[in-house]
């Protein structure tokens, strides 16, 4: 027991470590560009005055490891600075859209995951046949398909053809729950069909890899029913493997929720980064994409712990 | 000769995905002599039907759909192309250095490739394009450098393979130098697997390019592009106007053949192999 606190929290040292490294890397970004940032993004037509502005609301006079230590400060007291464009603090621009952002990416894993678990043990129990290989023919395209393309399909099926979903996701604090399901069903069902296809595939190599283990096949030899083999026998023992695609994929589903956002309009963090990067607003782009960083990077390492803790073999290493 | 026996042997789904790469090429290949029109010309009436004239309608802007997609095709595909291999050559001989010279050479380069990968390439190049500015070149330059950490790890792997055997270290004891051992004692062997990568990466970078542009923060218009196009003509669905799954579903299309052909050479490659 001792050993495995030990290894979750050095993987979680290790963590740290790399957002704090990437924090640098986004600060270190803005400082490798040649020339004049202000003037850069600015423009040539750019007066003195807001030049000038423009500088202090960057700090641009400070030196740079000075400007980055404050800058740190500011990220953990939850200070982000202000945005360019409006001048409003970052802070309340990123939170409601933050959750936002949190609670579709949910909404959709619940319904992706159970799914994608199901149909991958399916495909592994009936491999070879022909619904494997519809399954698997389905999945491959829906993984070369652009995340907008599916969006577009469902928009054309669902609020075009027959009109029952909205084709823009606008939620507000004031709508139900129930009413902010139906508003976000089809970037829901977008972002469901993308991670199932990686998740099913997955599950089914895990599955199909256990399967060639001897223990399975002793259990098919002592007569045991196929179904009884992949339920008792082998899906515990592919937990580990799948456990670990489930928690990578919500990290893929955090990211991908960017194309989709924009798609629908839906009012999220990936919006937001959009829009700031062609506004060229960087503070703004800073703190968003420290964010989805921190997220994508959370969720990687919640991946490895759940690994170590649900495999007995790295639990306790030699 | 090996090389047409394999293709006489490839399955029936390879063969259709060379064919869906082969229209790809020639379209973007001939693009001026296969359109009736010119790349950015307008022809009609905004988002047009398709009729004879333009025989899947017009844009937002009333050019010609067919054209743009055409010429789309040799724009994406060069763009994609050139992205793909400029990140090979940098990652390959990165990759190869890390595993000659080893030491700290090879412990400094990877600890940067493992920081690079664990965050989101799309976040990462978002943030890097709104401090570069967009436009073709930056593109190209920032999606090489973040994908060519990808290729630094398979091609590191693999001649780590290669470097241990009796060839390479007799080329060693020759005298012979780090660059030429690479060039001729590691690259001739690690060239297989290297190949079948570059058909993935070329398909995650094609779709890569094409997000960014459907974000608007790709290939600037009034360049064709299947991904802008997309954005541009994103308006007409509201209206049950199909002009943007045009462009769309030719980007899944050539996804969809380039990984047909991958799934088979890997299947050969790892039959040769065993």
């Amino acid at each position: 027991m001792k050993s495995i606190f030990a290894i979750v929290s050095k993987r979680l040292a290790l963590g740290l470590v790399t957002i704090f490294v990437i924090s640098v890397l986004i600060f270190v970004g803005v400082e490798a560009l040649p020339g004049d940032l202000a003037e850069a993004v600015l423009g040539q037509s750019a007066t003195p005055e807001t030049v000038a502005a423009f500088r202090k609301e960057l700090k641009l006079d400070l030196p740079p490891h000075v400007r980055y230590f404050a800058w740190l400060d500011g990220v953990m007291k939850g200070d982000l600075g202000n945005s360019l464009a409006n001048g409003r603090p970052i802070i309340d621009l990123i939170g409601w859209r933050f959750g936002n952002t949190m609670f579709l990416a949910a909404v959709a894993a619940v319904i992706a995951i159970p799914i994608a678990v199901i149909l991958g043990i399916l495909a592994a129990l009936y491999r070879n046949t022909l619904f494997d290989k519809i399954i698997s023919t389905a999945t491959l395209s829906t993984i070369s398909f652009p995340e907008f393309f599916v969006a577009y399909i469902l928009i054309v099926l669902f609020s075009v053809q027959i009109d029952i979903f909205p084709s823009i996701s606008n939620i507000n604090d004031q709508m139900a729950f129930w009413e902010k399901i139906y508003a976000i069903i089809l970037p829901c069902l977008t972002l469901t069909m993308v991670v199932v296809a990686h998740m099913m595939r997955q599950t089914r190599a895990a599955i199909i890899n256990i399967l060639a283990s001897p223990f399975i096949e002793m259990a098919q030899l002592k007569g045991i029913k196929r179904v009884r083999v992949i339920v008792m026998h082998a899906f515990p023992n592919a937990l580990s493997p799948v456990i670990n695609v489930i928690a990578l994929n919500m990290a893929y589903l955090v990211v991908g929720v960017v194309i989709v956002e924009v798609v629908f309009v839906y009012p999220g963090l990936g919006q937001l980064l959009v829009d700031s990067v062609s506004k060229r607003d960087i503070p703004v782009v800073q703190a968003s994409g420290l964010i989805f960083a921190a997220t994508y990077v959370s969720l990687n390492l919640l991946a490895d712990i759940l690994a170590i803790i649900s495999n007995p073999r790295l639990r306790n290493p030699r | 000769m090996t090389f047409f026996k394999l293709l006489r042997q490839s399955p029936l789904s390879a063969r259709i995905g060379m064919a869906m790469v082969l229209i790809n090429i020639v379209a973007a290949i001939f693009a001026p002599l296969i359109c009736p029109y010119g790349e950015t010309e307008i022809v009609g009436d905004v988002w047009l039907s398709p009729s004879t004239d333009n025989f899947l309608g017009t844009d937002h802007l009333g050019r010609d759909l067919f054209t743009r997609l055409v010429y789309g095709a040799r724009n994406t595909i060069a763009i994609a192309f050139i992205t793909t291999m400029l990140s090979f050559v940098v990652g390959t001989i990165m990759g190869f250095f890390a595993a000659t010279l080893k030491g700290w050479t090879d412990l400094s380069i990877s600890r940067l490739v493992d920081i690079l990968m664990a965050f989101p390439t799309l976040i990462f190049a978002l943030m890097v394009l709104s401090v570069v500015g967009t436009g073709t070149t930056s593109l190209i330059v920032v999606i090489a450098l973040l994908d060519s950490t990808r290729v630094f790890r398979l091609s590191r792997a693999v001649a780590m393979d290669i470097e241990v055997m009796e060839f390479v270290e007799a080329a060693r004891l020759r005298g012979e130098r780090i660059w030429w051992l690479m060039r001729h004692e590691i690259l001739p062997n690690a060239l297989p697997p290297l190949v079948a990568e570059f058909g993935l990466r070329f398909c995650f970078v094609f779709l890569f390019i094409a997000s960014l542009s459907f974000l608007g923060l790709g290939i600037q218009p009034p360049t064709a592009d299947w991904g802008g196009m997309v954005r541009e003509n994103s308006g007409a669905i509201t209206f049950g106007i199909l002009t943007p799954l045009f462009p769309a579903s030719a980007i899944a299309f050539l996804t969809v053949g380039v990984n047909l052909i991958v799934d088979w050479f890997l299947q050969v490659a790892s039959g040769l192999k065993d």
